[in-house]
């Protein structure tokens, strides 16, 4: 039987993975943009998990949002790293320093 | 649903907002270069209705709107009334800023309205799911505008960086909201606020959403250990979305600390109270001690920032409502010197020569003696020397947190501003007391040094008459908690 807490474990995971993938990737900007969405998916098994088990409706209603929310945020991000490489003609993390003090 | 229409008119300035954000991108699309300031006009003339608007809702008792999704109380009034006057003086300063780098667009303004709207429903915000939406869309339109200066590659950036940690930092903001949503079965803050209290719920589950919750607020405000972005971000943008990106959204987080914290999570207190406290001593600490070693400005104003983020969110550890006053009081009074000091910076900043190390300041008394003397104001204000309003400021926040007779804190706030005061008065030795390096040439734009001086003399009258501003902020938070 699977029961709550399962999904809950599986979404801790999930996110987990999404935010060591953030601090751990050296490379690609791309790569952080999955993490990120990875982040965002796992939130959205929480709610859908707690709105099942509560017969709530509310919580499902949030995620069509995340979802929503998350495609403009992965287009302002995919907007910006076009940016970025016309200007270094890299996306590499370890390229982008000039900031620094 | 039948009474639809007085909802409608509690959302009035916020749909205001939103349909002049839409018609000033189309608007700025059919006039030329030579025509800009017909944008600009439009953006004044939409912040001083939005204003008339707001001020005619008027305030009594707290209004809800929308299922209770949306309140409306005095609390909110302030911060919005701030906002719009805060944005208003931000697009004054950058005009001609702007405009010499042709980037004064629809798009600036039309971005800087979108997030003002996310700042007015994260203000407003009563449920999780707005408070989400708010936040979503005032970081969307900052990502945006700090890489507004396309060719520029410090501005891409601060651009990426800030998307990075801000995308982070919604992420476990949500996981947070997604935890009490699971314990509490509800969305709305009050509810759940009822559903702790009355029901025994194992409380560390809700400490562990809890924090996540701080986290992302930490992250907005720019605290210490969740402001790593904000120096970089402060430096890579152009200097008029520097100062937008440090005055706006903090009204948006401090007011989803008060709406969480003081509004939902009120019985958790002693938790929240220790995360509090150690954020804010870690932020005026090593704000302070950072900003001794920069050498650009604009980096120095940022680690400058998260100190005075410090002394807020001190305040708010106090956890009663005088404390909760202070903050707001210190909060209105940071936005002052923020815009005054900015607004020197970009006021000293030409299109082809632009200040940015802290050593071209030297000898500008010599060259520029009446904004050598604005910016001495305004650093004995950022420093808290009376009698400038920065000194009240900090002896508020200090007065709530001795008055709590938690002694230590305030000790080290207090050496922890004696330390802050050596940058600050640095300036004014450099200024004064320094041979001039660098020629600084500008021609001085007289509609903004007139505003300058009367924002940086604000700083001096508001210190000489504190009472004002300290009731008006006393009685925003007394009518809504």
């Amino acid at each position: 039987m699977i029961d709550l807490s399962h999904f809950l474990i599986l979404a801790a995971l999930l996110f987990m993975i999404g935010v060591v993938g953030i601090f751990l990737n050296r490379k690609n900007i791309i790569i952080l943009l999955m993490a990120i969405e990875l982040m965002l998916l796992a939130v959205n098994m929480n709610f859908i998990a707690f709105s099942y088990y509560l017969g709530d409706l509310a919580g499902q209603i949030f995620v069509f949002f995340i979802l929503t929310v998350a495609a403009a945020e992965a287009a302002i991000g995919l907007a910006i790293i076009i940016i970025v490489f016309r200007n270094n003609r890299t996306i590499d993390v370890e390229d982008i320093n000039q900031l620094k003090g | 649903m039948t009474d639809l229409i007085p909802q409608l008119n509690l959302l009035l300035p916020e749909i205001f907002i939103a349909i002049m954000a839409m018609f000033i991108l189309l608007v700025g699309l059919f006039i030329d270069d030579k025509n800009k300031h017909i944008s600009y006009g439009l953006s004044q003339f939409t912040l001083l209705c939005a204003g008339l608007i707001t001020a005619s809702i008027g305030f009594s008792q707290p209004q809800f709107a929308f299922n209770d999704m949306f309140i409306f109380d005095s609390l909110a009034l302030f911060l919005k009334m701030m906002s719009y006057i805060t944005l208003s003086i931000v697009f004054i300063y950058s005009k001609k800023y702007l405009f010499d780098k042709n980037l004064l667009n629809g798009e600036y303004f039309s971005l800087s309205f979108f997030a003002l709207l996310g700042v007015m429903l994260m203000i407003s915000s009563k449920n999780l799911l707005l408070m989400y939406m708010g936040l979503e869309l005032l970081s969307l339109s900052l990502y945006a505008l700090i890489a507004l200066n396309r060719d520029d590659k410090k501005s891409n950036e601060a651009a990426i960086k800030y998307f990075v940690l801000g995308a982070l930092a919604s992420g476990l903001l949500l996981y947070g909201m997604s935890m009490l949503y699971g314990f509490s079965g509800s969305l709305d803050l009050y509810t759940i606020g009822n559903v702790i209290q009355t029901q025994n719920i194992n409380s560390e589950i809700l400490v562990f959403g809890l924090v996540f919750i701080v986290v992302g607020i930490a992250f907005k405000l720019g605290a210490v250990p969740f402001q790593m972005w904000v120096p970089d971000v402060y430096e890579g943008s152009v200097t008029p979305i520097t100062m937008m990106i440090s005055t706006i959204p903090k009204f948006a987080a401090v007011a989803m600390l008060i709406r969480f914290l003081f509004q939902g999570l009120e019985s958790l207190i002693v938790d929240w109270q220790q995360m509090l406290l150690i954020m804010a001593i870690l932020s005026m600490v090593i704000g302070n001690i950072t900003a001794i070693a920069q050498k650009k400005i604009k980096r120095m104003l940022a680690y400058s920032t998260i100190s005075h983020i410090g002394f807020v969110l001190l305040g708010f550890y106090v956890g009663t409502i005088s404390g909760v006053q202070a903050s707001i009081f210190y909060l209105s009074t940071y936005i002052i010197m923020t815009l005054a000091v900015f607004g020197l910076v970009i006021l000293l900043s030409s299109s082809t020569k632009s200040i940015e190390l802290i050593d071209d300041l030297k000898g500008l008394s010599q060259t520029h003696p009446w904004e050598a003397f604005l910016m001495m104001i305004v650093m004995f204000s950022l420093a808290g020397i009376p009698p400038t309003i920065g000194f009240y400021a900090k002896f508020s926040i200090l007065q709530v947190v001795v008055d709590k007779e938690v002694v230590w804190p305030a000790i080290v706030a207090v050496i922890s501003a004696l330390i802050g005061m050596y940058y600050y008065l640095r300036i004014i030795r450099y200024m004064y007391f320094e041979k001039p390096t660098k020629k600084i040439n500008i021609k001085t734009h007289f509609p903004m040094l007139s505003i300058l001086t009367i924002n940086a003399g604000g700083l001096l009258v508001l210190g000489i008459f504190p009472k004002t501003l300290m009731s008006i902020s006393a009685l925003a938070v007394g009518g809504s908690l």
